[in-house]
């Protein structure tokens, strides 16, 4: 029993692990070519990556103009024609806005990014006077450096025989209105059972606000007016985006909590609205609005072009939104509702504190899917002679001093790769916060 | 008080409503300070956003004339880009004061649509491209030819009547978009590439080579590509007409940009007539007496504008043909101011 001639007293050394198990060849093998029908598909991805690659790298970079004073550069050469775009580069961001008023512009970018950065960055302090600045601040701000401010309202409710159109008349019917919408939304919470005086006083609030940036609106700052028609390129594309994102999101939980109320007249006219913008394409929507309203309205009033436009793509998007966020609220149990009742919690309470956040947070995909696609739908516009980024590429092809062979190659390589950027950068923020919001109850 | 200001008020708002129904377009235009023009999204050399930002064009050229006879400043105006589909609703909806916009005058559109065509800035029609390495110099020798053109368009109606009327073999290749027409005929899919012949050379510019295609002589369409106003204001009809006609008579009277200034001392009393100092010429449609010496001096005489924007010069490289002056062997003919 005792001739056990060998106990190993430690533990042996590691060994590195075998050759076939390690390295870029086994790595290769392991995930590329586990298996015939691997093969196959490594193979021809390999092959595809070859032909369309290389082709790619050659004709915007090896065989590129890069410098050039009109078309001559560009004739003849094999390759993307960046001097065009070089010359260009102005319009296709500001379009025919005023040369020496493009800081205006430019400052709008600055303030907008200056806000949106922090709003992005959870760490970072001051939430709610970031979201104030955001929604109320920079939008009166960029409006007014935008068009140049000075603006003249003119009353909209009383006819013309009462008070002749003037700034009092103008005040005299918007306190009329005021009174109109408090008077609704105080009946309205009567009729569901709550208090009237805070939703009256929360329209108040609403209508002061907006009160405030009118009077702003109508100050004169000096700035010289530009009218939206000389607007163009990058600066329409995230005009209309921007708005369209804003609005429709606030929109589309009204719209959404409206379509699953109790309440049958609420409910049947958010079921209508929905329903009607999403029963009918874009690009219809932006005709109406500017062909045939112009039809319809009488001969001396005229609202502006990228006014409509906007109104359009906002309601248009905030129908789909609606939708993706109703889809969120159904997925949440019945009990998390009981519970939030249990407690005591009012409707509103139980919607901002229990509901919508879960819900909202299991929507993220869809919201920014509705982003992503507003975002690109912004160049239907070009039909109704607004000239977005896309748009304005395409009418810089009919210049005969730089039309040539790849010119529109190069414009539509510049194009896509602006919105290739937005649009992946919008999508790379929302997988960032859907992990940060991710609470535990993702399957892995 | 209050009493009496409000009627008052009230029908001074009416009699402002009452006036801007009444009054004429030229009326208006003076009151707003500015012609408000409509023009294409893009037809290279006819309306185009250039790399400032400005337009440029034939159609651009002749809406900055029409604003220098009624301001005497061819920058009293404005541009609203409209597309084929909603260029005659912004017309008839007051948008826009003039129609600038290479619109074919047809009876239908004249007739039926509310408008009215002043004159035709630019006599265009279908015309074929080939190469040059074909040898061929006129569309008679076109036959068995393949023809590169747009689906549904009536450009391959009229090649499909060309042909049949010279009994001439043909086959037709048609394409969805014209960029795909010119890409098929670049590559060689095609012997012959058909459209206007303004489009003709525009597209030759986006060849590999331009120089290897010609355009054949033969038009074998009508396009009178004209300017067109509303049809309840003759007045304005009439301003813009004779702008049309202005141009043309400096032309051949020889009253350029540079010299308009001197010729005033012209002893010619056709030209003392067209600029102005004898006679009431201007005062007679509304306008200044010197309107036609502004807009010379603002954009040139027709041939000016023409060499400018398209002529020979000019990447498009299109020769006037018809659009030459009658004494030049044209068509392009004024009545004469007196």
């Amino acid at each position: 029993m005792t001739d056990i001639s060998y106990v190993r007293k430690e533990m042996a050394p590691s060994q590195p692990a075998p050759a076939s198990t390690v390295g870029p060849v086994a790595w290769a093998r392991k995930n590329l070519f586990a298996s015939i029908p691997d093969t196959i598909l490594t193979l021809v991805s390999l092959w595809l990556i070859w032909l369309l690659v290389p082709p790619l790298i050659e004709f915007a970079f090896v065989n590129a103009v890069w410098s050039g004073e009109n078309r001559e550069a560009c004739i003849g050469q094999d390759g993307a024609c960046w001097a065009y775009v070089k010359a260009y580069l102005p319009q296709f961001i500001y379009g025919r806005y005023p040369d020496p008023e493009r800081w205006r512009v430019n400052l709008t970018f600055l303030l907008f990014f200056g806000g949106l950065i922090p709003m992005m960055i959870p760490s970072v302090p001051f939430k709610r006077e970031n979201v104030i600045y955001m929604l109320v601040v920079f939008p009166t701000v960029a409006l007014v450096l935008l068009t140049g401010g000075n603006m003249d309202f003119n009353g909209f409710l009383l006819p013309d025989t009462v008070i002749a159109p003037s700034m009092l008349k103008f005040w005299v019917d918007y306190a009329i209105l005021t009174a109109i919408v408090m008077a609704a939304a105080a009946g309205i919470a009567k009729a569901s059972q709550s208090r009237a005086a805070p939703a009256a006083i929360s329209v108040l609030v609403i209508f002061g606000v907006l009160a405030a940036i009118m009077v702003v609106l109508e100050i004169d700052f000096g700035l010289r007016p530009v009218p939206t028609e000389l607007w163009g390129g990058l600066l329409v594309t995230l005009v209309i985006a921007v708005t369209g994102i804003a609005v429709s999101l606030p929109l589309g939980v009204a719209l959404a909590l409206g379509r699953r109320s109790k309440m049958p007249i609420v409910r049947l006219v958010s079921i209508i609205f929905i329903e009607f913008w999403r029963g009918v394409p874009l690009i219809t929507v932006l005709f109406m609005s500017s062909v045939m309203l112009p039809l319809f309205v009488p001969e001396n009033l005229t609202i502006d072009k990228l006014l409509r436009a906007l109104i359009g793509v906002a309601l248009f998007a905030a129908a789909y939104m609606a939708e993706v966020i109703r889809g969120g609220l159904q997925a949440i149990p019945k009990g998390q509702y009981e519970g939030a009742q249990a407690l005591g919690l009012t409707y509103w309470q139980m919607m901002y504190h229990i509901i919508l956040p879960q819900a909202l947070k299991l929507v993220i995909p869809g919201i920014v899917n509705t982003f992503i696609g507003l975002f690109k739908d912004t160049t239907l516009v070009l039909i109704i002679g607004l000239f977005d980024l896309l748009g304005q590429v395409q009418s810089s092809f009919t210049d005969p001093n730089w039309s040539s062979p790849y010119q529109s190659h190069t414009g539509y390589l510049f194009a896509a790769t602006i919105f290739w950027i937005f649009c992946f950068g919008m999508s790379r923020y929302s997988v960032w916060t859907e992990r940060r919001l991710d609470t535990g109850h993702k399957k892995r | 008080m209050k009493r009496t200001i409000l009627p008052v008020l009230a029908s001074a708002a009416f009699a402002m409503v009452a006036t801007a129904a009444t009054a004429g377009t030229l009326d208006d235009i003076k009151a707003k300070g500015h012609v408000q023009c409509g023009v294409s999204q893009g037809v290279p050399g006819f309306s185009n956003p250039d790399d400032k930002g400005n337009w440029a064009g034939l159609d651009v050229d002749f809406c900055r004339a029409v604003a220098a006879a009624v301001f005497g400043n061819g920058d009293a105006i404005k541009f609203t880009p409209l597309s084929a589909k909603e260029r005659f609703t912004a017309l008839q909806s007051g948008e826009i004061d003039i129609l600038s916009r290479n619109t074919t005058w047809t009876m239908t559109r004249d007739t039926t649509l509310g408008l009215n065509f002043p004159g035709v800035t630019y006599y265009d029609g279908q015309g074929f491209m080939v190469r040059k390495s074909l040898g061929i110099a006129s569309a008679l020798e076109l036959s068995g030819a393949s023809v590169c053109t747009q689906t549904g368009t009536t450009t391959e109606l009229n090649v499909a009547d060309y042909f049949r009327a010279k009994n001439m073999q043909y086959e037709i290749v048609a394409f969805e978009k014209a960029d795909e027409v010119v890409q098929a005929y670049d590559a060689g899919r095609c012997d012959v590439f058909t459209t206007d012949a303004s489009g003709l050379y525009a597209h030759r510019l986006k060849m590999t080579n331009p120089d290897e295609h010609i355009v054949l002589p033969e038009i074998i369409s009508k396009e009178p590509l004209g300017p067109a106003v509303r049809d309840d204001d003759v007045a304005w009809f009439k301003v813009v007409r004779w702008v049309y006609f202005a141009l043309l008579n400096a032309e051949e009277l020889g009253v350029t940009q540079a010299n308009a200034e001197e010729m005033k001392g012209a002893e010619s009393p056709n030209i003392k007539r067209l600029l102005g100092t004898e006679g009431e010429f201007g005062p007679s449609v509304g306008l200044d007496k010197d309107w036609a010496l502004n807009v010379i001096k603002a954009v040139g005489n027709y041939g000016e504008i023409f060499n400018r924007n398209v002529g020979p010069d000019t990447p498009l490289g299109i020769s006037r043909g018809l659009n030459a002056l009658w004494t030049d062997g044209g068509i392009q003919y004024a009545p004469p101011v007196r």
